[in-house]
């Protein structure tokens, strides 16, 4: 175990991204390789630094570690309080693992305005980072709209032909939540001074949880943050920005969003909606469940048609985050660890399946299925990969996201059983969206449109084989070893659920 | 003089309906500046009255009808500056014209 | 390690802990071929034309330490009656939910271990001959060893989670395989149709699984198998729940042993390489879910409702699959249809209770089969990749030893006293009809068998009769070419011919006290007491003589018609008969269309899932993009079009808005004065 005692590991680990990101503003724009290999080693470092945070890491301790704790805006006990648990540290690791895979990824499909491009990307890594960190409601709220302005750009400036409908949408969507979040965060921080007579803490996590709000606040207080992440994440029937932002996006910013940013949403039910409210939580678990089931197995029905590769892949993170929520809200152990487990997976598989869609889009500009047939035999490697995320995103046990996903299935037919069987169908519907598209896009005679492409239509670069082989490998480990997650987020899972009080059973009427 | 407020006040409110009734309706740049002249006037004319019949204000209404007056001419010479630049590009004086800003 | 010494202590009868040489060798048991398959990925292109240099050594090593493993077991007693076990790491520790990496190895594993490790291997050999001309075939021994690697995991996992991650991955070999050549396009369809049909019986098992835990609180073999009695004891577990539990494992036996209706899977796998069709889909993976409900019979056993339903379902597989696969004009497809049947027999066999006859068929059908499989393979390898019967004929004299081997499989089949099927088949349906005395429908279940033994006597024997006498209908071009197939596939050949004919004997002999008893009856001695069914002693010259005779003679009877249709030697068969026969049985030739069709299983599929499933998911679709999207698009319309109206108010008139101020400040003047000081 690394001792880091006094040294502000957390800060750093946002401030080498923000330095970073304005270092870069002025370095020369015509010197593209340059800012590239220079926004990357900044990634690189970041990651390096999360690591030596986990390092430094307690597990068998419990509460938050590595804590920062300076008093902000005094008046209203506001606090620049930053901090890690076990569910958090998971998070901020994969965030800086994704993040620096997506910039290498953009090396190549980025040619336009390179440098803004990596200062965006480096400005939503501290975003998305300071969201996993904060401790403190209003510290949250910043970073949490702090990710909206990168990722508006990304999409805006170098997504797709329809990009301004898709960019415009995602943000105005995800306003409308978070703003209704900021209505609800100061009307608790006020509920809690009237009740103290003190602002000192109104916005910390630590101190509002477990404070015991009045029945109608957390009521309303709730729905609010439920509306704010559940867009996130998204659950239905919220879900619609997605495939629209995903088609549109470039590659890395696909990855960062599947992978990173709709855990937003999962993350905020964890650590503040649920403890907060546990009271209002509990009362909706039901419907709250119902919806997830009802996102699993329709995010995997639509999913089936589409005929974008990456509209589908889209609908199978709706699919999959489904297991996110259904897992939370069953407010059982297991159910629990593996929607935890889920997040990380998802942001690991669905990462990976997004590299590899946009390598292929690449070369041929392409991403309609029906074009497509044969690239098994044009592009092997790529096809065995691709392969390879497709049986990790089916479920395939031995990879990742079998755990996580058994696990809520295991956890919710503790609860209720039938519940557990309706989600269960997505094991087969699964299998039928991915192994559907992939026998249409790998197998088969090859296409004429792949072969029109002629010398173009390459197999995988090193780059790019590089860019793909972390997550490949952490998928197999994963699958393997979950307890390199599970062992951290066992304590704070049970400190959770003993926030939230006792599972109620049967939720489903 | 007058021993009675009204007197003033009404003739300060007959000013001031001229000098709105001349900015509602005048279709002219200057002439609207002018309006805004009028109306202004009107309330130093009753500033100053109210001073005269109040005697514990003592010499601050007539202080506070300087600076209007002071504000009254700054703001005639911005105005009038803008509308001469605008008359060099758009050749016109009416209002109704300057449209570009819409849409 | 140590929570299994517990488990032991308290059942009083459990595994002991493994030593370490145990523990050594089953790990590199399962080591082995996967090394081997991750090195031919790896290394695979650049191994050449011979990419079998790691591949196939790596199975032998595989099989060596296997033998030696059963030899321990089943000769030597040396890991005790009810074998060892050991933990190799804790797979996923999450709070209550402890799953552990562990294995267990007891006589049933040992038996397994016997046909997978051995035919593997032979496979493996045939595959070099086989395969010599494919251009990607380091690819094809990669995914050998890896279906190796699942299935050695499969039978060897001491705990059901671990079995279903073996289970799933037996399933992609097996996609992977099918798939091999996977720019036909029929092999890209069926392998993905195997996967999901596979995953529709996995969703039961998952779920069988789950309700396992939530009702033992464990997923361990040893430990299962003595709290779920306790539990029924105890009254904590109801009849009705514990058939439920029953029936969903059952679900997932259905999927990989392909039983009705999830069977349509297997005859399309037959689009893989015959070597795998013989490896996996006759000899090893299709047997996991015989396997499976084996392993679990301190669990079946506690619910005789739901062991009757498998036992109907096998019985009812075995003749549907018979009566197709009477028709079937490929050759492999024909094998297929016979897998299925077989199959059947197991579950049925399972079901009554007769748990040591069912593992008994599983191996000697595990061993004529592998060797049906491989010698079509040899035979489709000599007519150049002909799998149509009807351009066959008369081969017997040109690939000796294919014929050969391949008659000894179907004696073996058919039933015929000495061969190895005789003993397995006839215990199955001895024991059905003994235990007639305890459910009455068990006869009935008999003589469905005994109709089955008919039928598989007479398709065998068409199959024969087609493919290697009567004249030649081979394509003129390839008819100079035929040649017999290289002694990397003959030898295979032979040396799974010998089992065929002597493993029957060697391991059902004598009746009732035969060798695979003593070794099975450890394993399933819980099961038998729980259901209490007891076989009476054995009688050669009473009941089992005679069921014995008519079980012969139904086979023999079988033979000699097929023979009579299809040929026999030089002697060619009569078609035209076959023809004239169906037209006058009533709703002959409608009957023999529908069993051609395969009883049009698959075209309701189609209907079912592809065409109606597809409008389901089209429409789902549709209403996304309308009502769900178009509520949000609808709002963002809306919004606009306000914002259009109301933005009309913003004239940019200086006047408009100083004349709205006036009126303001007058209708307030007016409101203050006559309105508020009143």
């Amino acid at each position: 175990m690394l001792d880091l005692t006094g040294v502000p590991v957390l800060s750093i680990l946002l401030a080498v991204p923000l330095v970073g990101a304005i270092l870069l503003a002025f370095v020369p724009g015509d010197r593209p390789q340059l800012v590239r290999r220079l926004a990357l080693l900044i990634a690189l470092v970041t990651f390096g630094i999360s690591l030596a945070a986990v390092l430094a890491f307690d597990p068998a301790q419990s509460g938050y570690q590595l804590r920062e704790t300076t008093s902000w805006i005094p008046f209203f006990g506001i606090q620049y309080d930053l901090g890690v648990d076990g569910i958090s540290l998971v998070l901020v690791v994969l965030t800086t693992l994704l993040s620096w895979i997506s910039i290498l990824a953009s090396f190549g499909p980025i040619q336009s305005r390179v440098k803004e491009y990596m200062i965006s990307f480096l400005v939503l890594e501290v975003g998305m980072l300071g969201v996993f960190l904060s401790l403190d409601l209003f510290l949250f709220y910043i970073f949490w709209e702090i990710v909206l302005v990168p990722m508006y750009l990304i999409i805006g400036i170098w997504g797709g032909a329809n990009r301004i409908y898709a960019t415009v949408k995602f943000v105005l969507y995800t306003l409308v939540g978070s703003l209704l979040m900021l209505v609800a965060l100061v009307a608790t921080a006020f509920s809690y001074q009237v009740a103290t007579g003190s602002w000192d803490g109104a916005f910390s996590v630590e101190k509002l949880v477990g404070f015991g709000f009045d029945p109608t606040l957390q009521l309303f207080a709730f729905l609010a943050f439920f509306l704010a992440f559940a867009i996130k994440v998204p659950m239905f029937p919220f879900h619609t920005w997605l495939p629209d932002a995903h088609v549109e996006a470039p590659t890395a910013g696909s990855v960062i969003l599947a992978g990173v940013l709709l855990k937003l949403g999962g993350y905020g039910f964890i650590r503040f909606a649920m403890p907060i409210f546990p009271d209002a939580a509990r009362d909706l678990a039901g419907p709250i469940i119902v919806l997830s089931l009802i996102a699993i197995i329709y995010g995997a029905i639509v999913a089936i048609v589409q005929p974008d590769v990456k509209k589908l892949i889209a609908y199978s993170s709706v699919s999959h985050m489904g297991f996110v929520t259904l897992g939370l809200f069953a407010f059982q152990e297991q159910a629990m660890q593996g929607a935890i487990l889920q997040m990380v997976n998802h942001g690991l598989i669905t990462g990976g399946l997004f590299l590899c869609v946009g390598i292929i889009y690449e070369r041929t500009h392409d991403r309609t299925i029906a074009k497509m047939g044969g690239l098994a035999a044009k592009t092997p490697i790529w096809a065995a990969a691709f392969g390879f995320f497709i049986m990790a995103s089916v479920g395939l046990p031995g990879l990742a996201g079998f755990v996580g996903e058994f696990l809520v299935f295991l956890g919710t037919f503790a609860v209720d059983p039938l519940a557990a069987a309706i989600a269960s169908l997505v094991m087969v519907l699964g299998a039928v969206y991915l192994l559907w598209m992939f026998q249409r896009v790998a197998f088969g005679e090859v296409s004429d449109f792949l072969k029109g492409l002629g010398h173009h239509l390459t197999d995988m670069t090193p780059t790019e084989v590089l860019t793909l082989a972390p997550l490949a490998a952490l998928t197999i480990v994963m699958g393997v070893y979950p307890a390199l997650i599970l062992d951290l987020i066992t304590g704070p899972v049970n400190e959770l659920l003993a926030a939230l009080g006792p599972a109620t059973t049967g939720m489903l009427p | 003089m007058s021993q009675s407020l009204d007197a003033y006040l009404l003739l300060a409110a007959g000013l001031f309906a001229i000098g709105t009734f001349g900015f509602l309706a005048k279709r002219n740049a200057i002439a609207m500046l002018m309006s805004i002249e009028l109306m202004l006037n009107a309330v130093n004319l009753a500033i100053v009255a109210f001073a005269l019949f109040t005697p514990s204000l003592g010499a601050q209404g007539s202080v506070i009808a300087l600076f209007v007056m002071a504000v009254a001419a700054a703001e005639a010479t911005v105005g009038l500056a803008i509308v001469i630049a605008i008359y060099r590009n758009r050749r016109t004086p009416l209002v109704d014209e300057y449209a570009s800003m819409r849409e | 390690m140590s929570f299994f010494a517990e488990a032991g202590g308290h059942a009083g009868h459990g595994p002991e802990l493994a030593d370490p040489t145990a523990q050594l060798l089953i790990t590199l048991l399962m080591a082995i071929p996967l090394a081997g398959f991750a090195l031919s990925v790896i290394l695979g292109r650049r191994l050449g034309s011979r990419p079998w240099v790691i591949a196939v050594p790596a199975i032998i090593a595989t099989w060596l330490i296997a033998m030696f493993l059963v030899w321990q077991t089943l000769f030597v007693g040396a890991y005790g009656e009810y074998g060892i076990t050991f933990t190799l790491y804790e797979w996923i520790p999450a709070g209550q939910f402890r799953v552990d990496a562990n294995f267990l190895m007891d006589n049933l594993t040992a038996v397994m271990l016997i046909v997978v490790t051995t035919i593997g291997m032979l496979v493996h050999v045939y595959s070099i001959g086989y395969m010599s001309h494919d251009p990607s075939k380091w690819r094809f021994f990669a995914y050998l060893n890896l279906f190796m690697f699942s299935m050695l995991l499969l039978v060897l996992a001491g705990n059901y989670l671990l079995v279903f991650a073996a289970w799933e991955l037996v399933g992609l070999s097996s996609y992977l395989l099918i798939g091999f050549w996977y720019h036909k396009r029929s092999a890209a369809l069926a392998n993905k149709k195997a996967f999901i049909t596979n995953r529709v019986g996995d969703v039961g098992f998952a779920l069988g699984i789950m309700a396992l835990w939530t009702t033992v609180g464990t997923l361990n073999f040893t430990e299962v198998f003595t709290l779920i009695p306790e539990k029924v004891a105890g009254g904590e577990l109801g009849p009705v729940l514990m058939a439920g539990i029953c029936l969903l494992l059952f679900m997932g036996a259905m999927g990989k042993s392909a039983q009705f209706p999830l069977h349509v899977w297997l005859p399309d796998a037959m689009e893989g390489p015959t070597p795998v069709s013989a490896l996996i889909h006759a000899a090893t993976m299709v047997n996991a879910g015989v396997y499976l409900v084996a392993r679990s019979s301190p669990v079946f056993a506690q619910s005789a409702g739901a062991l009757l339903l498998i036992a109907c379902l096998g019985a009812f597989t075995a003749i549907l699959a018979a009566s197709i696969a009477l028709t079937q004009k490929d050759i492999k497809r024909v094998l297929a249809y016979s897998t299925l049947s077989q199959l059947g027999y197991m579950f049925l066999a399972l079901g009554v209770g007769a748990w040591i006859p069912a593992i008994f068929h599983l191996v000697t059908h595990g061993f004529f089969k592998g060797l049906l499989f491989l010698g079509s393979g040899s035979v489709i390898h000599a007519v150049h990749e002909e799998q149509d019967m009807d351009r066959m004929g008369g081969l017997a004299g040109k690939i000796r030893i294919t014929h050969l081997t391949m008659l000894i499989g179907t004696i073996a089949i058919a039933g015929i006293p000495p061969l190895a099927g005789f003993f397995s088949k006839d215990e199955i349906l001895g024991e059905t009809f003994k235990f007639g005395v305890y459910e009455q429908a068990f006869y009935v279940l008999f003589v469905v068998g005994m109709i089955v033994a008919g039928m598989t006597a007479f398709y065998m024997w068409r199959l024969m009769g087609k493919t290697f006498y009567g004249k030649s209908r081979v394509d003129p071009h390839v008819e100079p070419k035929i040649h017999e197939s290289p002694w990397t596939m003959t030898l295979p050949l032979i040396l799974l011919a010998i089992p065929s004919i002597g493993i029957g004997l060697a391991l059902g002999w004598p009746l009732g006290d035969s060798t695979i008893k003593h070794w099975l009856e450890p394993v399933f001695h819980e099961a038998e007491v729980t259901l209490g069914r007891e076989l009476p002693k054995v009688q050669l010259f009473g009941i089992d003589g005679i069921l014995i005779v008519i079980a012969v003679s139904v086979a023999t009877l079988g033979i000699v018609i097929a023979a009579a249709l299809f040929g026999i030697g030089r002697k060619d068969g009569r078609s035209e008969t076959v023809r004239s026969l169906t037209q006058r049985i009533p709703f002959g030739p409608a009957l023999y269309r529908a069993s051609f069709n395969r009883w049009y299983f698959d075209d309701l599929n189609h209907l079912l899932f592809v065409r109606f499933g597809g409008v389901v998911a089209e429409s789902a679709a549709i209403f996304d993009r309308a009502v769900i999207d178009g509520i949000v698009n609808g709002t963002a319309k809306v919004t606009q079009g306000a914002g259009d109206r109301i933005r009309r108010i913003q004239t940019g008139k200086v006047q408009n808005y100083a004349l709205g101020i006036a009126i303001g400040l007058i209708v307030i003047s007016i409101v203050l004065l006559f309105v508020v000081t009143r």
